[in-house]
């Protein structure tokens, strides 16, 4: 090791080392280490490549807020995993880890070309300089910039990993396990309140791990916190949550936390799931998420060992690790003093201490801790530069004088530059749940304001600073939380707390230059998006004064760590710049997730065949066995074709249409949705639902039911059947199984209370064979008993109750085929066995079962719709061509009132017609457009479109339907459908392409 | 995800439920007494409140019913759940006004 690890102390098991690799180095470290802690003993510091620049980059931060330390740890080549924050990577043995963002390697990084380049891509280059030619957007800007400026690299293989979910309810939810949310969780549990504690770190402990010689309760800290951890962990009213992250705050208290369960082991087991999502409710939640140390923003200020005051005595204090030999200190706040001290104390060579609080910032106690040590300060100081490549080496310091100018000073040598602008208290949560945020004045920051939730914050989330103070804060929290979730109790004694409590009121914005034109050197503001004071200026002198047009126009505050080291700093140096105060500039809208969360955790078991439910036909194995190839119909599994050896779908489509045409075919109609309407006002209630007189249809007797919206247009279509006085049996389409059913439910609970009708949906409980063509009764004679096949007894339309190979049926002589036809209705459970049999009596006819790409063009040779893709939700009754099915003396129906509207009987609405193409081995394409003359050039006029369109075997020709304005006045007439290989002539026919007259429906 | 509560079944998480819209709007009784203008708005026309609104909720995946709620559009507090035909309830104002 190179010396900077200490002797003793931390946090870290110097009896387990760990041996690792960073971009095919190995490295050791011990147990307790994170990848930005073991990296920092071997002095580290360069670790990545910028997004923009491709800057070398150092780590910043010891927490989650890092905005340059993004790493790729690889445990095979599927677990992959891009973008985590080395400081947030736990260690274990052989970890392996790489850099991103540069080629061919870190210190050689070709891309850094871009920082030569930057005069030349400013903030919103890509709008200005890549406009056009627009093509080349897709096929060469985008692609380029896309490979040059990014992160790491998504892994190709799917992910091997398991992601758990669950619920969880709680009186009282804590978020983070720094002073204040343990405090929190101790009252609240000790009121009698179910609390769950979570944090994103490994350790319980926040803040409180990064101190070494502060005393709790007469103990020292790390003893005070292994009790009360021990504590509440045995409480069974608390649940402890380590590793988890409170992402994102919904409403009504609704939390989502990811927790990270094996990522930091070294060989999780295959049963354990990577992370689980938990989804909380939580009566009162407590948010002591604590603050995030501001970075100063100066010239260089993003050279590798540029780093956070805090982050430097986390290294220090909980890892043993020195993060140099020789520091300049850059405090902006009375806390940075601390950490010169106590890295003085362990060795570190304090350079010098730069005062650069803003004028007139009252002393602190951590400044006179400095000055009692005998460290040199400079008081009225500025940062005017930071020099060295791949690590700083030297920092030069400006006064600042009592007029505000700035005159250059000294350069000092050092090898790591310790900055802290202030503490920011971690708001977010409280502003993802609606909270508004009110800025303190002192603090020089954003502190919660008025809860939207039933939550409340505590501690540096509040700006409640210093140890005593956040205990405090935290128990008084606690006990409010629990009394307001209903559980009374006490606060118990107050804690005795030594420890000095370094000030963290600080300032935002730009640290002062000397006067005239920005340097040459950028002052970074966003790290992770590599935005400048410079990307700032430009985006206001071109217009911008809202922070949110400024945020997107330079991305700040956009990136992965949704700016949490730059927001304030952003509307510092704005207000700075046009002379606001912060409140005036406004404030961006936090948004989750507050890390970045795994695609896998949201997505859960839901993958693969678990993605979406499958529903089955009765007739899926059986026709899955015959090799029938299926299409999705909403969620149903539908035979589409059977093809027989050697068959394409053509082949099979063209046998299936000519053996219902000629012999007998039949077809799985089971996923129409069918709902029982009963009552004594049933017939009422259809009657004003849909547009057909349903008073007069007899008894066992069908129709073919249209269903409008109340707007006029067509919403669904059916058969239905009367079976009895008080009883309809009504179909629906596949897909609109579902929506009809809440209209008619809507319909009979909010508008006709009067009416006395219930309805069931029966779709699951009905298997549908429809056995369709001229043979269709002889195959059914063979096996129904107590029902009269004969056309006299059993005619079109007509419905009849009997038994199909001994089982109840309810049989309806339908068609949608044109041809003679029944269809078969048997409880589910007898519906494959039914299938069956009639496909072994339809053998001697030649019985051909069909899928959905048959019935399709079956249908459309009969002038047939189908609802949704013959209709698009703008076509009344008359333009579908079934206005034949109106009701015409009813009072009322539903839409009736709006088909008397006047736009509604136009001239020249869009009417389904059929389309022939003059050659008829042409097949339209479905959607094209039809326009009125040939060998226009766009824009044209469009009339209509093709809405189906198929190969007829039967006819010898394709057909097509679809729909032109005015198309019943134009039969006859020529139109065209323009293609990129030109234009296809079709003419104007009646939409029944076969037996015209229907006189096979009644064979 | 909300909190919905059902004047049936008592509170139950939001997936459980489908929102419909604008609550109070009557379809008149004898539509064809309506003229184009008010039949339009009866067809079109819809409140987009800022503040307190009444909307309807139907507890799809639960007892089906559905049933009428007052909501702060401005936090997504429900202040009231009532049952169809009845009556809005008086509430007090919103807890955060905007």
């Amino acid at each position: 090791m190179s010396g900077l690890r200490t002797p003793a102390g931390g946090r870290v098991d110097r009896g387990r080392p760990l041996r690792f690799t960073f971009d095919g180095r190995a490295y050791t470290g011990f147990a307790g280490d994170t990848l930005a802690s073991a990296l920092l003993a071997h002095g580290v510091h360069l670790v990545g490549r910028s997004f923009k620049y491709h800057r070398p980059r150092g780590i910043v931060a010891a927490g989650s807020e890092e905005p340059n330390a993004l790493v790729t740890v690889a445990r095979d080549a599927a677990r992959r995993t891009p973008n985590v924050r080395a400081t947030q990577v736990e260690l274990y043995d052989g970890l392996v880890a790489e850099s991103q963002n540069r080629w061919p390697n870190l210190s050689f990084d070709v891309g850094a070309i871009n920082n030569l380049l930057s005069p030349l891509i400013p903030a919103g280059f890509y709008n200005k300089t890549f406009m056009w030619p627009r093509k080349a957007w897709f096929a060469l800007y985008e692609p380029q910039i896309r490979a040059a400026a990014g992160f790491g690299v998504a892994p190709a293989h799917a992910d091997p990993d398991r992601y758990a979910q669950r619920f969880a309810h709680c009186d009282v939810l804590v978020v983070g396990a720094g002073p204040a949310g343990l405090a929190a969780a101790l009252t609240a549990a000790a009121a009698g309140a179910r609390v769950l504690l979570c944090d994103e770190q490994a350790e319980f402990g926040g803040a409180l791990l990064d101190e070494h010689d502060a005393v709790i309760d007469g103990a020292p800290v790390a003893a005070w916190l292994a009790a009360t951890v021990a504590t509440l962990r045995t409480n069974p009213r608390v649940t402890l949550l380590p590793r988890t992250t409170a992402f994102g705050y919904f409403p009504h208290n609704n939390i989502g936390l990811a927790e990270r369960v094996t990522d930091h082991l070294a060989d999780p087991t295959p049963t354990q799931p990577r992370e689980r999502l938990w989804q909380v409710r939580a009566r009162e939640v407590v948010l002591a998420a604590g603050a995030i140390e501001r970075p100063l923003v100066f010239p260089g200020n993003d050279r590798p060992g540029v780093m956070l005051a805090s982050a430097a005595r986390s290294y220090l204090h909980r890892y043993g690790v020195k993060v140099g030999t020789r520091a300049v200190v850059a405090a902006g706040c009375d806390a940075a003093f601390q950490a010169a001290v106590e890295l003085a104390a362990a060795g570190v060579t304090i350079a010098v201490i730069a005062d650069v609080r803003a004028p007139g910032s009252p002393p602190g106690p951590a400044e006179a801790a400095a000055r009692a040590a005998g460290l040199a300060i400079e008081a009225s100081a500025t940062v005017l530069g930071a020099s060295g490549r791949l690590r700083v080496a030297g920092v030069t310091l400006g006064r600042v004088g009592t007029d505000g100018s700035v005159t250059p000073g000294a350069r000092h040598a050092c090898d790591v530059l310790l900055m802290s602008g202030g503490y920011t208290p971690s708001v977010h949560l409280h502003s993802q749940s609606r909270g508004k945020l009110a800025f303190d004045e002192t603090l020089g920051a954003f502190v919660p304001g008025a809860a939207a939730e039933r939550t409340r914050s505590a501690g540096l989330a509040r700006g409640a600073h210093g140890l005593a103070t956040a205990l405090d804060d935290g128990a008084a929290a606690g006990l409010a939380a629990a009394a307001a979730s209903g559980h009374r109790g006490d606060s118990g004694p107050r804690h005795a707390v030594r420890a000095l409590d370094g000030g963290v009121a600080g300032r935002a914005g730009a640290l002062p230059q000397p006067a005239g034109p920005l340097p040459p050197a950028k002052a970074f503001v966003d790290f992770q998006h590599d935005v400048t004071t410079r990307d700032l200026a430009l985006a206001r002198r071109e217009g911008f004064e809202a922070i949110e047009h400024i945020k997107r126009y330079t991305t700040t505050g956009m990136a992965t760590d949704q700016g949490k080291t730059s927001g304030l700093n952003a509307l510092g140096y704005v207000a700075d710049e046009s002379a606001r105060a912060i409140p005036d500039v406004g404030l961006t809208t936090f948004r989750m997730p507050y890390t970045p969360v795994t695609f896998g955790l949201f997505a859960g078991v839901a993958r693969g065949d678990l993605f979406d439910p499958v529903r089955r036909t009765p007739s899926h194995d059986w026709a899955s066995a015959r090799g029938a190839v299926f299409e999705d119909v909403g969620m149903w599994k539908r035979a589409r074709f059977f093809p027989a050896t050697g068959e394409d779908l053509h082949a099979a489509v063209d046998r299936e249409c000519l053996a219902v045409r000629h012999r007998v075919g039949m077809f799985d109609a089971s996923t129409l949705g069918k709902i029982e309407v009963v009552g004594k006002d049933a017939a009422t209630f259809l009657n004003r639902l849909y547009v057909n007189n349903w008073a007069n249809l007899g008894i066992n007797r069908s129709r073919y039911g249209i269903l409008l919206r109340d707007d006029g247009f067509v919403y669904d279509d059916g058969v239905i059947a009367r079976l009895a006085d008080d009883r309809f049996h009504v179909t629906t389409t596949t897909g609109g199984a579902a929506r009809v059913f809440a209209m008619m439910e809507d319909y009979i609970q909010t508008e006709w209370t009067d009416l006395s009708v219930w309805i069931t949906s029966t779709t699951e409980q009905w298997a549908v064979v429809a056995v369709q063509g001229p043979r269709a009764r002889d195959v059914l004679a063979k096996l129904v008993t107590d029902v009269d096949l004969a056309p006299a007894a059993l005619p079109h339309m007509a419905v009849a109750r009997g038994r199909i190979c001994g089982v109840p049926m309810l049989l309806f002589r339908v068609s949608f085929s044109g041809e003679l036809g029944f269809e078969v209705n048997v409880a589910a459970d007898y519906g494959a066995e039914v299938w069956a049999a009639i496909h072994a009596a339809g053998q001697e006819h030649g019985i051909t079962p069909y899928g959905t790409e048959a019935m399709h063009v079956l249908r459309a040779e009969k002038g047939y719709i189908i609802v949704g893709q013959d209709t698009d939700g703008t076509m009344t009754p008359d333009d579908a061509a079934v206005a034949w099915a109106i009701g015409k003396t009813k009072p009322d129906f539903v839409g009736k009132r709006s088909l008397e509207r006047a736009t509604m009987k136009a001239a020249g609405r869009k009417q389904l017609v059929g389309l022939e193409t003059v050659d008829p081995g042409i097949v339209l394409e479905e959607g094209a457009q039809v326009v009125a003359a040939p060998g226009q050039t766009p824009p044209m006029k469009m009339i209509g479109h093709v809405t189906s369109s198929y190969h007829s075997a039967s006819l010898g020709r394709s057909i097509a339907l679809g729909v032109v304005a005015g198309g019943r006045a134009r039969l006859g007439e020529t139109l065209y459908v323009p293609m990129p290989a030109g234009d296809i002539a079709v003419k104007v026919v009646g939409p029944v392409f076969y037996d015209r007259e229907g006189a096979r429906l009644n064979g | 995800m909300l909190i919905i509560d059902c004047p049936y079944c008592g509170p139950r998480p939001e997936l459980e439920f489908a929102h419909g819209g604008q609550a109070h709007v009557v379809r008149p009784a004898d539509p064809s007494k309506s003229s184009d203008d008010e039949w339009t708005e009866y067809l079109y026309l819809r409140l987009n409140t800022r503040g307190v609104y009444a909307e309807r909720w139907r507890h799809a995946r639960g007892c089906g019913r559905f049933f009428n709620a007052l909501r702060d559009t401005t936090t997504d507090h429900f202040l009231a759940t009532y049952r169809a035909g009845e009556r809005p309830p008086t509430v007090a104002a919103p807890r955060s006004a905007p």
